[in-house]
């Protein structure tokens, strides 16, 4: 197996995210998904958008793309059909997918187009500061919801089933090393995968709502995410307050890239 | 010469991107653009090209700039309400250094408008559009032929620069049908995708102008491992927050296209060897507006005309020659008065310079405009 450490721009790092932050953690597990698949450091992509994750892809020695807030899947469709031998690979936050970037969600999950997204959920606008997101729980503190949030949140892992995607996968910044098989399935799968990671902000979140040090949240994210079979047997009542983790879903359709390569053909363009 | 063959403008544009490279189409349907993306459905996979129908006007620019990062050569077309969503990824293709190009089919607005009656009143957003200081290529054509010569130049341009070029056709042109007998492609000359000038060993870095101002960033998937952001960035692609490396991109970005500014400002003169007014004019007022200027001269007045393709970089040098040439110009644009001020400001002073806007959903009639030369003669007479 490929050393992980070396898939990073070492001369970049320390990376710029807070002490206890959970992003580092996701980025490792992504690393190491594609130092444990082998892939062609040069024929793989990593696109990001806006946001505290999004800056991970200026960390990771490949070709990296970080784009406008929410644009990240437009972009990265845009590489896949101009190049469909490249890897794809996109990182995203909660604000940036499920928010400004919600439609491009949606669509890019309709179409099963061979992209790899990795959503890091923090629950909240860390980098500009706690505000309240798309993912942030009911009755949670933010710096635009100071008195509560009353808005129901998303669960992205449902959207992306509804929307179409054939790999659906949750893990957490505590489950370090199962998430990392989460994210390598993932980018085995030819079409549209999601993974959405739950990662601690201590910094904007947990210290506005009283949820302890960064280790502190970790080991609550030990006890909401529970394996999907263990979820599954469980009462309506006592699923309240937990979360299925693992592989969620897989499905089989046809990939966008691979049919719009037939189109090429039945319109005489391969011999072009 | 190929065969003549009776065109439409929307087709012509789409044509024309195609000889001259394009190979990635993404949009979003729009009146009246919508010709450009079924041009493109049909006709790029014939060439082993792509074609994609986005979710909306924002992804249909974001598409296409990924796909020039993976090295196609990649084009939009919208009109006002999609040109509006656009502006804040034409701005990342500035600061990116991404080759794009943008066709705008301008039609009434603001907002949803009088659709899709046909203005010219996005001559300023082109320019302006999005937040922040950046230079802005924007050509207009006159003729369904001249639909399929602009889209070539501005396919070139933008890999040429790497930056975003706007077309802005308007719906009189853009729907218009025409006899054209198109160049055979080995007429057409075709600006390359630049490459990087240095392997990664002998110190290559993405965003190190060349002698043109110009940087070489590689494209994805060919082993150099770039990093491309919306940040202002140094030489290494990477984020700067230094005020220094702020300014000398800036200054850049501006130069780059200044130092062409002559080469790339296109324009025709007609009867202007002894005109004491001018018409200046774009697009498809430019055609009414020629013939008004031929009817005016057939009845003796000394009138000329300058039809302006190059809208952005403003012709600056050929508007302060034109102020010491007649004593009025006159300007007739298809909005509430846009591109006079730019006429004005370069005239200082130096001829009377006049606004004749239009923006009541209607097209000019040659009339209008021969009138108001006629006013124009009288006044500058006195």
């Amino acid at each position: 197996m490929k050393d992980y450490e070396s898939l990073f721009r070492t001369n970049r790092l320390p990376h710029i995210w807070c002490p206890g932050c959970g992003h580092g953690i996701a980025m490792k597990a992504l690393a190491k998904a594609i130092a444990k698949l082998d892939l062609d450091q040069d024929k793989t992509v990593i696109v990001s958008g806006i946001g505290c994750s999004s800056r991970a892809s200026g960390y990771m020695d490949f070709d990296t793309l970080h784009t406008a807030h929410g644009r990240a899947l437009p972009f990265a469709t845009g590489i896949k059909l101009a190049n469909p031998e490249l890897n794809v690979i996109v990182i995203t936050g909660d604000g940036d997918c499920m928010a400004i970037g919600g439609n491009h969600f949606i669509h890019a999950a309709r179409r099963n187009i061979d992209l790899t997204v990795l959503l890091f959920n923090n629950n909240i606008y860390g980098m500009t500061g706690g505000q309240a997101s798309p993912l942030t729980p009911v009755d949670k503190k933010a710096t635009t919801a100071p008195y509560g949030t009353f808005d129901r949140p998303f669960n992205p892992c449902e959207v992306a089933k509804t929307a179409g995607a054939t790999y659906i996968a949750r893990g957490t910044a505590f489950h370090a090393a199962p998430l990392v098989d989460l994210i390598a399935q993932g980018i085995q799968n030819k079409g549209f995968s999601f993974v959405e990671t739950l990662v601690q902000c201590p910094t904007s979140y947990g210290r506005r709502n009283k949820m302890g040090s960064a280790a502190a949240m970790l080991k609550d994210m030990s006890e909401t995410v529970i394996p999907l079979a263990a979820y599954n047997k469980l009462s309506p009542e006592e699923r309240n307050g937990k979360l299925p983790g693992g592989v969620l879903h897989t499905d089989i359709f046809p990939e966008y890239a691979a049919e719009y390569a037939k189109i090429i053909t039945r319109a005489g363009g391969d011999k072009a | 010469m190929s065969e003549a063959r009776l065109m439409q403008g929307n087709e012509a544009c789409a044509e024309g991107a195609v000889a001259a490279g394009v190979r990635f189409f993404g949009g979003y349907p729009i009146t009246p653009s919508t010709e450009i993306a079924e041009y493109m459905a049909v006709n790029l996979p014939k060439v082993g090209g792509t074609f994609i129908q986005m979710e909306d006007e924002i992804a249909g620019i974001g598409v296409v700039l990924g796909a020039s990062l993976a090295g196609k050569k990649a084009l939009t077309a919208t009109s006002g309400p999609g040109f509006s969503l656009k502006q804040e990824l034409i701005g990342y293709a500035a600061i990116a250094e991404i080759p794009v190009v943008i066709v705008n089919v301008q039609r009434m607005g603001p907002s949803t408008g009088q659709p899709t009656s046909p203005a010219q009143a996005d001559i300023m957003q082109a320019r302006w559009g999005t937040h922040g200081d950046h230079p802005m290529i924007a050509l207009s054509p006159w003729t369904v032929r001249e639909s399929f010569d602009v889209a070539i130049k501005a396919v070139n341009y933008a890999e040429r620069f790497r930056t975003p070029v706007i077309i802005l056709l308007d719906e009189v042109v853009g729907h218009m049908r025409e006899r054209v007998e198109l160049p055979q492609a080995h007429e057409i000359e075709i600006y390359p995708r630049r490459v990087p000038d240095k392997t990664k060993a002998q110190g290559y870095k993405p965003y190190t102008p060349m002698e043109d101002l110009v940087p070489n960033p590689a494209d994805f998937g060919t082993g150099y491992r770039i990093h491309c952001t919306g940040l202002v960035h140094d030489e290494t692609g990477f984020p700067s927050g230094s005020p220094s490396i702020t300014e000398q991109t800036i200054e850049r970005l501006h130069e780059k296209i200044a130092r062409v500014q002559e080469e790339i400002t296109h324009y025709d003169e007609f009867f202007m060897d002894d005109a004491e007014i001018a018409v200046v004019a774009f697009g498809g007022t430019a055609r009414t507006a020629y013939a008004a200027v031929e009817a005016a001269r057939s009845a003796g007045r000394k009138v000329g005309m300058i039809r302006i393709m190059t809208i952005w970089p403003f012709a600056d040098s050929v508007m302060r020659n034109l102020a010491k040439r007649v004593k009025g110009i006159l300007v007739p644009e298809m909005n509430y008065g846009q591109y006079v001020y730019e006429v004005e400001r370069a005239a200082a002073g130096q001829a009377k310079v006049v606004s004749l806007p239009k923006y009541n959903s209607e097209v000019f009639t040659p009339d209008e405009i021969g009138q108001a030369i006629e006013e124009l003669a009288a006044e500058v007479a006195e």
